[in-house]
C-alpha cells in the first residue's frame, strides 16, 4: 500500500510526458494528487502504524504524510488555474517534475532506513530545482543555483553524519552495523557516544540547510522569491516538514540513546537565531515573496524551540507543524496571485490588493493575521502552547525573548503587508482576475486553520499526542 | 594496496587545487573517481557488493560525470583560468594545511581498532577539506560542481569502512542522485552561460539584501 503510494505519482508523471494535450496534463497533477489523498486517508484509517525493513509509518511520519498530501492536492488544484495563465511557459516540465518531488517527499516520510531517507531528500532537491527554474530568467537561474549547490552541499554533509552514526555501531561493537532506524533506535544505547554525537551535528546542519534554519538559510529568500507561488508553498509547507521529520529523526535516536539533553540544547539554540534573524530581515522588507521566505525562516525556529523544549511544548510544535504548512500554503498561493495580477512582488509596485483584488488581496492579509500568531487562528493556540511549555519548564529569558522577536516579526510583517493590501484599488494591466481554481485552495487552506484554532478534533489531537510521544524519553 | 591508493588521492588532491586549466581539474576529479573505484576491492577483497560498487563508482565518478563535464565546458567554450578567488600558492599552502590538519585530527578520532593503522580517515577528511577550499576558493561555477564532487569522493572513502551498513539498493539509488544531480547542475551551467555569456558566480549577485 506504502510503495503504491510512492510509485503512484511516478506513474502519472510518466504519463505526463506522453499525452500532448495542455490542458490534459494540467489536469493530470489534481488526478496525481487527489489519488495521493485519498490512498492516505485509506491507509490512515486502516490500521494505526506499519512496520516494514524498509518503509514503514508511525504516528510522526504518519502526520507529516497527511500534511503533505492535503497541502499537494491543494497546490495542484491551483496549478491547473496557475498553468493556464502561463501557456507561454509551458508545462512539459514542470507536470512530471511536481509529480516526481511529491514521490520523492513521500519516501522520506515513510522510509525507515536512514540511507533511504537521505537519498530520497536529496531525490527532492534534484526534482524541484527545475520548479524555482520556472520562469527562466537571470533572477531565477541565480535562485536555483544557489539552492542547488547549497543544498547538495548540506546534504552531502548530512551523509557524512549518517556514515557516523554507522561509525558509532561498529565503535560500539555489540550491534550488527546497519542503518535500519529501528535496529538502531533499540540499540541506541550501545552506540559510541563521541560518533553518535558527531553524527546528530552533522545531521542536524546537513538537513538543517534543507529546513532552512539559520545560519543555513541563505537559500530561502531567493529561492522562495524566484520560484511560483504553489512551489513557493510546497517548499515551505511540504519540504520543509520533511527535512523537519529527518532531524525528528536523528532527535529521536539521540533521546534513545539517552543524550537528548544535548540534541534538544542544539535545537533550542538554532530555533532562537533563526527567529532573531528572521525577525531582522523581516522589518522594512520591500519584497513579499522574500518577506514569506523569512516568515518561513522564523517558523522553522518556533518549530524546533518547540522540540528543543520538550513536554507539553513538543505537543505545540506537532501542532505548530500542521498550522505552518496550512497557513504557509495560503499566504504564497494568494501571493502568487497577487504576483500575477500586478507583474510585480515589490510593494513599490504592489498596493491596495484588497480593494483591488478583494479575495486574493482579503486571503493574504487573513493569512498575515494567521501567521503571526493572531487569534482565532490555530497559531494562536500553537505559539501559545510552546510559550505555555517555555515558562513551566522554567526558562523565563527563552520565552519571554521569543515574545519580544515575535513582536518584532508582526510589526516588521505588518507593515509590508499592510502596505501591500491598503490602499485606494488600482487599475490592473495585467487583466487578471480571482477564478474558483486560483482562491479555491488558499481559502479552504485559511479555513482549516480558523478551524484548528477554534476547535481541535479528537482523532487528530490524538495523532499529535502519539507524534509528541515519540520524541519524549522512553522510561 | 590499499593505502597506496590513498596516497595518490591525496595527491590528486593537490594537483586540483594548484592547476589553473579547467580541462586538467575535471581530468584529476574523474582520475581520483576511478581510483577510488578500486578502494572497494582492495579494501574488501572482491565480493559481489564491493564489485559493484566498484563499478557504480567507476562509471559514475570516473566516466559519466567527468564526460558530462568536459561536453559541458565544450559547449559554453572555456578551456583555460580557474579563476581563483586566492591565488594558486596561498591555494596549495591551505591544501597542505588542511591535510596536515586532517591527518593530525584522525590521530584523536576514537577510530575503531582495525582502523588505526590505514590512512582512510585521514585521506578521507583532507579529500572533504580540499573539496571546501575548491567551492570557496573559485570563481567559476563549473569548479563548484568540481568541489562538490571532491567532497563526495572524500565521504565514498569514509563510506567504504561502513559498506555492511548501506545496502546496495540504497547505494545504487545514492550513485544515481548523484548522477542526476550533477546532470541537471550541467543543465544549470549551460543556462547559465546563456543568459550572462560567463560562468562566473561574481555575476550572481543580483539577489541579496
Amino acid at each position: 500500500m506504502l510503495l503504491l503510494l510512492i510509485l503512484m505519482p511516478l506513474g502519472v508523471a510518466g504519463l505526463s510526458l506522453l499525452l500532448p494535450w495542455y490542458q490534459t496534463r494540467s489536469w493530470l497533477l489534481p488526478l496525481g494528487g487527489g489519488l495521493h489523498l485519498l490512498l492516505v486517508s485509506v491507509i490512515i484509517t486502516g490500521s494505526g502504524s506499519i512496520t516494514g525493513l524498509w518503509i514503514g509509518l508511525d504516528p510522526l511520519s504518519r502526520l507529516v504524510l497527511v500534511v503533505t498530501s492535503l497541502l499537494f492536492f491543494g497546490c495542484s488544484i491551483y496549478a491547473v488555474g496557475y498553468l493556464n495563465l502561463r501557456r507561454d511557459r509551458g508545462n512539459l516540465v514542470i507536470v512530471p517534475c511536481l509529480l516526481v518531488f511529491l514521490s520523492a517527499m513521500t519516501l522520506a516520510i515513510v522510509a525507515r532506513h536512514l540511507g533511504l531517507i537521505w537519498m530520497a531528500v536529496e531525490a527532492t532537491t534534484i526534482s524541484s530545482a527545475p520548479l524555482i527554474y520556472y520562469n527562466r530568467n537571470r533572477l531565477s537561474i541565480e535562485a536555483t543555483w544557489k539552492y542547488l549547490l547549497l543544498c547538495s552541499v548540506g546534504i552531502a554533509l548530512a551523509m557524512l553524519g549518517l556514515l557516523f552514526i554507522a561509525y558509532a555501531a561498529l565503535v560500539g561493537g555489540t550491534m550488527p552495523v546497519s542503518l535500519q532506524f529501528d535496529t538502531l533506535l533499540s540499540g541506541a544505547a550501545t552506540l559510541s557516544s563521541p560518533w553518535l554525537h558527531a553524527g546528530f551535528v552533522f545531521l542536524l546542519v546537513g538537513f538543517g540547510t534543507k529546513m532552512g534554519l539559520a545560519p543555513l538559510h541563505s537559500w530561502k529568500p531567493d529561492a522562495y522569491g524566484e520560484a511560483p507561488g504553489m512551489v513557493g508553498a510546497l517548499l515551505a509547507g511540504g519540504l520543509t516538514t520533511v527535512a523537519f521529520l529527518a532531524i525528528l529523526r536523528a532527535m529521536q535516536l539521540m533521546i534513545a540513546a539517552g543524550d537528548g539533553a544535548m540534541a534538544r540544547q542544539a535545537l533550542l539554540g538554532m530555533g532562537l537565531f533563526s527567529l532573531l534573524v528572521a525577525a531582522i530581515f523581516m522589518v522594512r522588507q520591500t519584497d513579499i515573496k522574500r518577506m514569506l521566505a523569512y516568515s518561513s525562516v522564523e517558523h522553522m525556529g518556533i518549530l524546533a524551540i518547540g522540540v528543543g523544549i520538550g513536554g507539553v511544548a513538543t505537543f505545540g510544535a506537532m501542532l505548530h507543524l500542521v498550522n505552518n504548512a496550512l497557513t504557509k500554503g495560503c499566504l504564497f498561493l494568494s501571493a502568487g496571485n497577487i504576483h500575477r495580477a500586478y507583474g510585480s512582488k515589490k510593494i513599490s509596485h504592489v498596493q491596495g490588493a484588497v480593494a483591488t483584488l478583494p479575495i486574493s488581496g482579503g486571503l493574504f492579509l487573513a493569512g498575515f493575521f494567521a501567521i503571526t500568531g493572531s487569534p482565532p487562528f490555530g497559531l494562536f493556540i500553537s505559539e501559545f502552547t510552546i510559550l505555555r511549555g517555555i515558562f513551566a519548564n522554567g526558562q523565563l529569558w527563552v520565552g519571554l525573548l521569543m515574545l519580544l522577536l515575535l513582536g518584532v516579526v508582526f510589526i516588521g510583517m505588518g507593515g509590508t503587508v499592510l502596505s501591500a493590501t491598503q490602499g485606494e484599488k488600482v487599475k490592473l494591466e495585467t487583466g487578471f482576475k480571482d477564478s474558483f481554481l486560483l482562491v479555491a485552495a488558499p481559502l479552504v487552506f485559511l479555513l482549516m486553520v480558523l478551524i484548528l484554532g477554534v476547535y481541535l478534533p479528537e482523532p487528530l489531537q490524538k495523532a499529535l499526542h502519539e507524534a509528541a510521544a515519540l520524541l519524549e524519553v522512553q522510561p | 594496496m590499499a593505502n597506496l591508493l590513498l596516497l595518490i588521492v591525496i595527491l590528486i588532491n593537490f594537483y586540483t587545487l594548484g592547476s589553473a586549466r579547467l580541462v586538467a581539474c575535471i581530468r584529476g576529479v574523474a582520475l581520483q573517481g576511478a581510483l577510488l573505484a578500486l578502494l572497494p576491492l582492495a579494501t574488501h577483497g572482491p565480493t559481489g557488493h564491493a564489485l559493484f560498487l566498484g563499478a557504480g563508482a567507476l562509471l559514475l565518478k570516473g566516466i559519466f560525470i567527468p564526460l558530462l563535464l568536459l561536453r559541458t565546458i565544450r559547449q559554453v567554450r572555456i578551456r583555460r583560468e580557474v579563476e581563483p578567488f586566492i591565488g594558486f600558492v596561498p591555494t596549495l599552502i591551505l591544501g597542505f594545511l588542511v591535510t596536515a590538519g586532517a591527518f593530525i585530527f584522525a590521530d584523536f578520532l576514537p577510530l575503531a581498532y582495525e582502523h588505526h593503522e590505514g590512512l582512510y580517515v585521514p585521506t578521507s577528511l583532507a579529500t572533504m577539506f580540499s573539496g571546501f577550499l575548491i567551492l570557496i576558493t573559485r570563481r567559476k561555477a563549473i569548479t563548484q560542481v568540481l568541489g562538490y564532487l571532491m567532497l563526495e569522493n572524500g565521504i565514498f572513502i569514509f563510506g567504504i569502512l561502513l559498506s555492511a551498513a548501506i545496502p546496495l539498493m540504497v547505494e545504487a539509488g545514492i550513485l544515481l542522485d548523484l548522477l542526476v544531480g550533477v546532470f541537471v547542475m550541467g543543465i544549470i551551467l549551460n543556462q547559465i552561460n546563456r543568459e550572462f555569456s560567463s560562468l562566473n558566480t561574481d555575476r550572481l549577485t543580483a539577489l541579496k539584501e
